[in-house]
């Protein structure tokens, strides 16, 4: 008797009564056309856990990882848990990629099981805009209490995945994880001068619910946590134009 | 049966110095005053028996006391903390020696001692064990006990008369203790004592002894009232301190419990009960102990504690019901009781200004659930410091620390004024930090590199050789010759490094290349870009 489509519009019309035709953003867009129009929700979505691991066990991979999570909290709102296992963690250089030692609460945790329990309180409180953690053991059920957790209220969830073995992948485990990234460091942009340009990442969508995976390379975070497309793929017309403009002037 | 007792502590000794030290007793003791500020006059507020001798009244001007005495000892006085140190007493008073206890003025307290002096040994006795008592606490106190408390403030404030009898009148005796008494010891206004001087009328004998209908039409019913209570024809009422008591709810049961779900109920029955006794108090709980008895004698006992003072039931039995697993009910818990252990003011809470905007979220509330569970040691904030070291540019600070606020508004004519341009930030945004510090700096191998200002050509890190593509710095610091005098001559010259397949480091080199005084030219690895 009810039309599905009939029904899907007075939803809509519901939802938009109870909260007055506003919207919250569902996903932390990238703002780079070629990343957010292949993910599923058109960016993060912000209700959810994702899961980020570097590309190998080298200390300069881990890092990228690191600088790539902090990119994301800071583009989200409010105040950040981030939740360590040693604290090796560099005030001075999270701060460079927007997120303020404000922002910022650090809370160490003993072993693995404890720090997935703090992120689950720190997800259920619900005034926080990302929760980040740093394990080396998430199974199936873990990440499914952080994504449950998550569900239903506007705090990202982040979870750094670190080997746990030598040479093991540690995105290869089973998770409930909406998005599994994969970061690695590429060389710098080139400078015309001697000196290190603005770091690039090798960065791979190793899965996600609802799309399909993929690879690019990016560079690395600004000073508000965008990252940016290396310029000979972002728009080549831009440079052809300036070097028009410069030989107009 | 007695009626009333007062018992004077006067600020001859300057109660300030009752938190300070003692002031010392001895022949070389300066005289000690303090001194407080009315209006463009710094008087005397008070003035011990030694400035007192050399002729010090409180009131005189301290230039003058100056002057007259070299070698005084001034401190400030503190009104308001005389008045908190008189409430105190008051309360401790009235927790040990007698149930009604007022204060009366800034230095005098009422003691009601009606059926409680036998108590203490009788009135003299008590008198005796009140002031010993004082004495160790550093008050020097007149002590008067008489039938009404107009006549043993009387007494207490000018003593003469009952001195022999050690401040204590007679029952039925206070007329006559009273009639040579001035008639300030009345605790009339200025005014009217001055009218009755100008009138010859000097001590209460004489104004008692004066028809009261002219007296009360002249000064007004205060004078007359003051008399009669004084007297003991009129009741003085005495407005007591009432102690605070610890807030307490309890339940017993008819039947022990021994579940956890029985507990988990019986908290959720209380902790509202606690919370309304609370709001009722205005008070928000810091410290709580939920003490269960169990049936044989040994107390199981939860204690949580919260990082900023709060009432809310939800939030409190959250923190309760998380550490019910800690009680061991045994044969079964008679009752259960929840002690407010310590408790702040919990007032009126911010408001959001705009109306369009959500309130900021409380972090107290997950502070203390973390707390429970990790303890507030394993969790933290950073904050800069203004220094170039790596290890110490940022410090750990709590979580719930408010936030700084700018420092005092610098005088107009100040020099720095001059300088416009807000203060720079610890942290430099344009130098590139890395992402993770090493704890301490690692030693590196086989490192190539030019002198005296060159990155490293190769480097081999943990094993690992390294070829560097290319390379920033040197970024110079300098040792901080202000806080270690050790590090006076030492420098290190940090490289930002990356090396063939895009991996960033952040190198440095102990010596600045040219002065062997400043290192050996090691290099080390200190930490990693991402």
């Amino acid at each position: 008797m009810a039309d599905p489509a009939v029904l899907a519009q007075l939803r809509a019309q519901l939802r938009a009564v109870e909260t007055k035709g506003f919207r919250r953003r569902p996903a932390l867009p990238f703002g780079l056309a070629p990343i957010d129009s292949r993910l599923a929700d058109g960016g993060l979505r912000l209700d959810a856990l994702h899961e980020i691991a570097a590309g190998t066990s080298d200390m300069a991979d881990d890092c990228a990882a690191t600088l790539f999570l902090a990119g994301i909290a800071a583009r989200a709102w409010g105040p950040v848990l981030w939740v360590v296992r040693r604290r090796d963690l560099f005030a001075p250089g999270l701060a460079q990629v927007g997120l303020d030692h404000k922002r910022l609460i650090y809370a160490e945790a003993a072993d693995d099981a404890e720090l997935l329990a703090i992120m689950e309180e720190g997800l259920r409180h619900r005034g926080l805009g990302a929760v980040i953690g740093e394990a080396k053991r998430a199974d199936m059920t873990a990440t499914r209490r952080l994504q449950l957790a998550a569900e239903g209220g506007r705090t990202i969830a982040l979870l750094m995945k670190r080997a746990a073995r030598e040479g093991s992948d540690p995105i290869a485990t089973p998770s409930a994880a909406v998005t599994r990234w994969r970061v690695t460091s590429a060389p710098s942009t080139p400078l015309p001068v001697a000196g290190v340009g603005r770091a690039r990442w090798r960065l791979a969508l190793a899965r996600q619910k609802g799309g399909e995976g993929f690879e690019t390379e990016v560079e690395a975070c600004d000073a508000t946590g965008r990252c940016a497309l290396p310029s000979p793929v972002a728009d080549r017309k831009a440079v052809a134009g300036g070097s028009a403009n410069r030989r107009a002037a | 049966m007695r009626d009333g007792g007062a018992f004077i502590a006067r600020g001859n000794y300057p109660s300030t110095s009752f938190a300070g030290p003692p002031p010392p007793r001895g022949e070389d003791r300066a005289p000690l005053i303090t001194s407080l500020r009315t209006g463009n006059r710094i008087e005397i507020a008070a003035a011990c028996p030694a400035a007192r001798a050399l002729g010090l009244r409180p009131g005189m001007a301290v230039t003058q006391a100056r002057a007259q005495v070299p070698g005084l000892d001034i401190r400030p006085a503190d009104p308001e903390g005389d008045r908190a140190h008189l409430a105190s007493l008051a309360i401790a008073l009235a927790r040990r020696w007698t149930p009604t206890v007022a204060i009366a003025g800034d230095d005098t307290l009422f003691l009601d001692l009606t059926g409680v002096a036998h108590l203490h040994g009788g009135e003299a006795r008590m008198a005796a064990r009140l002031q010993r008592m004082l004495a160790r606490l550093g008050y020097s106190a007149w002590i008067a006990i008489a039938d009404t408390p107009g006549a043993a403030w009387a007494l207490a404030h000018f003593p003469s008369s009952t001195r022999q009898a050690g401040g204590i009148c007679e029952p039925g005796k206070q007329v006559d203790a009273l009639a040579s008494l001035p008639i300030e010891t009345l605790r009339v206004d200025a005014a009217a004592t001055e009218l009755l001087h100008r009138l010859g009328v000097l001590t209460i004998g004489q104004l008692a002894t004066m028809p009261r209908a002219p007296l009360v039409r002249r000064f007004g019913a205060t004078l007359a009232t003051r008399l009669e209570q004084a007297l003991g024809r009129l009741p003085e009422p005495l407005h007591p301190v009432v102690p605070p008591e610890a807030i307490v709810t309890q339940q017993r049961f008819a039947e022990p419990i021994a579940t956890a779900e029985a507990i988990e109920h019986w908290l959720g029955v209380l902790v509202p009960r606690l919370a309304a006794a609370l709001e009722a108090e205005g008070l928000g709980v810091q410290a709580l102990e939920c003490i269960a008895e169990r049936v044989d004698g040994v107390p199981q006992r939860i204690r949580i504690g919260l990082a900023r003072p709060n009432r809310d039931p939800a939030h409190l039995l959250r923190l309760l019901r998380r550490r019910i697993e800690d009680v061991e009910p045994g044969y079964g818990i008679d009752a259960i009781a929840l002690h407010v252990r310590r408790a702040a003011p919990l007032g009126a809470e911010p408001m959001v200004e705009r109306l369009d905007e959500e309130a900021a979220p409380d972090l107290a509330t997950l502070v203390d659930t973390l707390a429970t569970r990790i303890g507030l040691a394993a969790m933290w904030r950073m904050h800069p410091v203004e220094s170039d070291v790596p290890e110490r540019a940022s410090a750990r600070t709590a979580v719930l620390d408010p936030p700084e606020r700018g420092g005092a508004r610098a005088k107009i004519d100040a020099v720095d004024q001059l300088d416009r341009s807000p203060a720079l930030h610890p942290w430099h945004p344009e130098w590139p930090k890395p992402t993770r510090l090493l704890r301490r700096p690692e030693r590196l191998d086989h490192v190539v590199a030019e002198l005296p200002d060159h990155a490293p050509r190769r480097f081999t890190w943990r094993g690992r050789p390294h070829r560097v593509v290319r390379a920033d710095g040197p970024e110079r610091v300098h040792g901080e010759w202000w806080k270690h005098v050790a590090e006076a001559e030492h420098v290190r010259d940090y490289f930002r490094v990356e090396d063939e397949e895009g991996r960033r480091y952040w190198l440095f080199r102990r010596g600045d290349g040219e002065r062997s005084a400043t290192g050996d030219l090691s290099w080390y690895l200190h930490g990693v870009f991402g």
